[in-house]
């Protein structure tokens, strides 16, 4: 094998060595807990129907811009985990703007889209400002504003609330029909369609892509990542890069629960989906915070989750097993990556020591002549 | 040598502050605090910022928060962050419903430690055995043991009688100590409402009443850890690997040991913590009953400056918002509001005079905004009672932490040989 063709099966082989992993030790907990793992499985592995698969893409599109959100941090050396409380917040002020319809139609769409990427940016700004001008750590400082921002949603919701037909539910007013963002038809039959707003995922990932590697912004922002005091020598203000990555961040954490609210619910509610802001950690992790990578660990989780669902009814068996398959694959996935790092190092040192041998019994060989 | 000669009087004065013994300024510190709420009380009326209800609760609601906090110390001192306290925690509060009803109260905690230094064990194979980034393998096990827990709980406690897929059902008690003959005369001298003697009856009482065994254990957890790490050759050992590793390991220390030992009783006190909500400060194990104490406990730790005692200060005060905003929340918060006020005032001046324009002038903002705030409504409305520790937390953090100082190679991946 070649160095180059050695380090690709490398790099391939760590993401099939952790599935593998999480495979095992997810069968091992079921097991032990005495539910039947094969039938697990086998629910699990099986093709999905259309309207299934509808609901992975659905989900892996929300998933998808979380993942993203986290991985602009994360190229920075940055933990944006206020993803989840930054989305909340914007999807409210996204629900009441477009609820409100202050402008027709599509520019209603518009505005509320904007309103929801400043306020995520805003909500993160904070955990930026804090973080340049006093030094708080922003894993903290995110994971507080998580916590107020649930707070400040449920002020909010009460005051800017009608009933929700039909239920004791509260939410904002219901976005009118014009407005909506129509879906895109995957199948026949009705629920399968998937959300819009995939199209404008799709542009953040290319526009992810090229901010990154083909701007000045995007070198400054991976040499801060890589090593700080280089990035300081070059002339890069750090301080200035923290704040405006974390803005960026928050900005695309604010479109997260857009999909959901523009394609399907159509109002913010209390019942408003939580937790994709820490699911887009695990995603941009397993991605390895590249666009293509991230995708692939959205529609990942998205399948685990739509496959579990009918556990339940099925085999009785609780669908939070799939928490501890995603969590595992995740933990497995970086120290799988590592042992490849590691390995490849080992090899690449012998294949240079055996070069070196070589050529010094060669020198040696000469010598006396 | 450079900095006596800068600083003469640098290292004596160092030194003076140190010998004050530590019990000693944990006194001068609470009798501080009682005297600021006592004025408080006085002056705003709001009668339930130190009752001895508040207190006694804030002491159960401190006590996770702490025991998290002194799991972070743990193995933060050893060089390894850990932000899997939260998932390591619910862990624990999962091993004390299940152990605690199946087999008894005090098996419930020892399944408590046994599960959360699982999950210890699991960080600590992910960041010292692979080295893997420490908040990555935290968050990990956060998801693992969220997802784990609920899992377990479905399989465990659906169809078991006053249990179901979320909770399991009630645990026995542990015995917990009143000591009468003080709390009641203490009980009638808090009723008369006098400025200061009424509020230390109110923190006595409040402390005495229905003390648990587990938190007087946590206590002692506390003291304990600041003797073996600070006055023990083992203690030392093991904060020298969060120091500098390389110099530890020059000097014959087995680093990768230390670090496995400090991260499992990280994982172990944090499972204490989750347990004791279970137990002590509930009556069974619910789905979500840590509702992220176990980052408050690492925001506890940061604020006391990796310190024992500074994180027993941080974990009360997170306690005493905690429970604030549940006794009388609007009126209480209303009248801590005022607290905040002055102190942001205080610290503007403060601030002025040491030249610092900019931060001063948002202390000054921030101070006459809750200034206002206070003079301008009777009641703080209930969901924002709700962000009290939280806000408590950010605050707390942004005016303090350009003070502390975290151990060196905090958060740095060590490998074996690196020292060459």
């Amino acid at each position: 094998m070649t160095p180059r063709s050695t380090r690709v099966a490398l790099m391939v082989g760590a993401p099939v060595l952790a599935l593998v992993a999480a495979f095992l030790i997810t069968s091992i907990v079921l097991t032990v807990a005495g539910d039947p793992a094969v039938d697990v499985w086998t629910q699990i592995l099986s093709v999905p129907q259309s309207r299934n698969v509808a609901n992975i893409i659905n989900s892996a599109t929300v998933y998808y811009l979380s993942g993203l959100a986290v991985a602009i941090g994360f190229r920075m050396n940055l933990f944006n985990i206020g993803v989840d409380g930054q989305y909340r917040l914007a999807a409210f002020v996204a629900a009441y703007v477009a609820g409100e319809a202050w402008v027709p139609s599509y520019l209603n769409t518009v505005l509320a889209i904007v309103a929801a990427v400043m306020v995520g940016a805003a909500w993160a700004g904070i955990a930026g400002l804090l973080r340049v001008t006093r030094g708080v750590s922003e894993v903290i400082s995110t994971i507080m504003l998580n916590a107020i921002s649930t707070s400040l949603v449920a002020f909010l919701l009460r005051q800017a609330a009608v009933d929700v037909q039909g239920s004791n539910n509260i939410g904002t007013k219901p976005i009118p029909r014009g407005s909506w963002i129509p879906g895109i038809s995957v199948g026949s039959g009705p629920g399968t369609e998937v959300y819009g707003f995939i199209v404008i995922a799709a542009l953040l990932g290319i526009g992810y892509s090229v901010l990154l590697n083909r701007t000045r912004f995007g070198f400054d922002l991976r040499a801060t990542g890589h090593s700080e005091p280089a990035a300081v020598a070059s002339g890069i203000s750090v301080r200035r890069m923290v704040l405006v990555s974390m803005l960026l961040s928050g900005a695309v954490a604010g479109t997260v629960g857009l999909p959901i609210l523009f394609g399907d619910a159509h109002s913010y509610g209390v019942t408003f989906q939580s937790g994709l802001g820490f699911a887009g950690i695990a995603i941009a992790l397993l991605g390895r915070n590249h666009p293509v990578g991230i995708a692939l660990g959205a529609l990942l989780f998205a399948y685990l989750d739509e496959q579990a669902n009918p556990l339940q009814i099925l085999l009785n068996v609780s669908p939070y097993i799939v928490k501890i398959t995603q969590g595992t694959i995740v933990l497995t996935v970086v120290i799988a990556y590592e042992v490849v790092r590691r390995y490849g190092v080992r090899l690449e040192q012998r294949q240079v020591a055996r070069a070196l041998e070589v050529r010094g019994s060669d020198s040696a060989a000469k010598a006396p002549a | 040598m450079s900095t006596r000669i800068d600083r003469p009087d640098a290292a004596p004065r160092q030194r003076a502050r140190r010998s004050l013994p530590l019990a000693y300024l944990v006194l001068l510190g609470l009798l501080g605090v009682m005297v600021v709420l006592s004025v408080l009380r006085t002056v705003t009326g709001a009668e339930d910022i130190d009752s001895s209800g508040t207190l006694s609760a804030t002491l159960v609601a401190a006590v996770p928060i702490g025991l998290a906090g002194l799991g972070g110390l743990w193995s933060e001192r050893a060089g390894v962050v850990n932000i899997g306290l939260e998932g390591m925690m619910i862990l624990g509060t999962f091993g004390a419903g299940y152990f605690g009803y199946f087999y008894g109260a005090w098996q419930g905690v020892i399944g408590a430690l046994a599960l959360g230094a699982l999950g210890g064990l699991i960080h600590a194979v992910a960041t010292v055995g692979f080295g893997v980034d420490h908040i990555v393998s935290g968050v990990a096990i956060n998801i693992i043991a969220l997802g784990g827990t609920q899992y377990l709980a479905a399989l465990s406690f659906s169809g078991v009688p006053g249990g179901g897929q979320t909770q399991s059902p009630t645990i026995d008690e542990l015995p917990a100590i009143t000591l009468t003959f003080l709390t009641d005369p203490l009980k009638t001298l808090e009723g008369k409402h006098l400025f200061l003697v009424s509020d230390l009856a109110a923190l006595l009482g409040g402390l005495l009443s229905q003390l648990s065994v587990l938190t007087i254990i946590a206590l002692a957890l506390f003291v304990g850890t600041w003797f073996v790490l600070w006055r023990t050759s083992f203690g030392l050992r093991l904060r020298s690997c969060g120091e500098s590793p390389v110099a530890a390991e020059s000097l014959g220390v087995n680093v990768y040991r230390y670090k496995y030992v400090a991260v499992v009783i990280s994982g172990a006190l944090a499972g204490l913590a989750g347990g004791f909500l279970a137990i002590v400060a509930s009556s069974n194990y619910r789905d979500g009953q840590t509702g992220g104490r176990g980052y408050i406990g690492l925001a506890a730790m940061i604020f006391g400056n990796w310190r024992p005692g500074g994180l027993l200060a941080g974990a009360g005060l997170f306690g005493y918002t905690d429970t604030v905003r549940l006794r009388s929340g609007g009126q209480s918060v209303h009248a801590l509001l005022l607290l905040v006020a002055v102190l942001l005032l205080v610290m503007t001046v403060w601030q002025f005079r040491r030249a610092q324009r900019v931060g001063a002038g948002i202390s000054l903002v921030i101070g006459v905004a809750a200034g206002v705030w206070y003079l301008l409504s009777s009641e703080v409305p209930g969901d924002f009672t709700g962000m009290t520790p939280y806000v408590t937390t950010l605050l707390v953090l942004a005016l303090a932490s350009q003070r502390l100082r975290m151990p060196a190679a905090d958060g740095v991946p060590y490998r074996r040989g690196s020292a060459g």
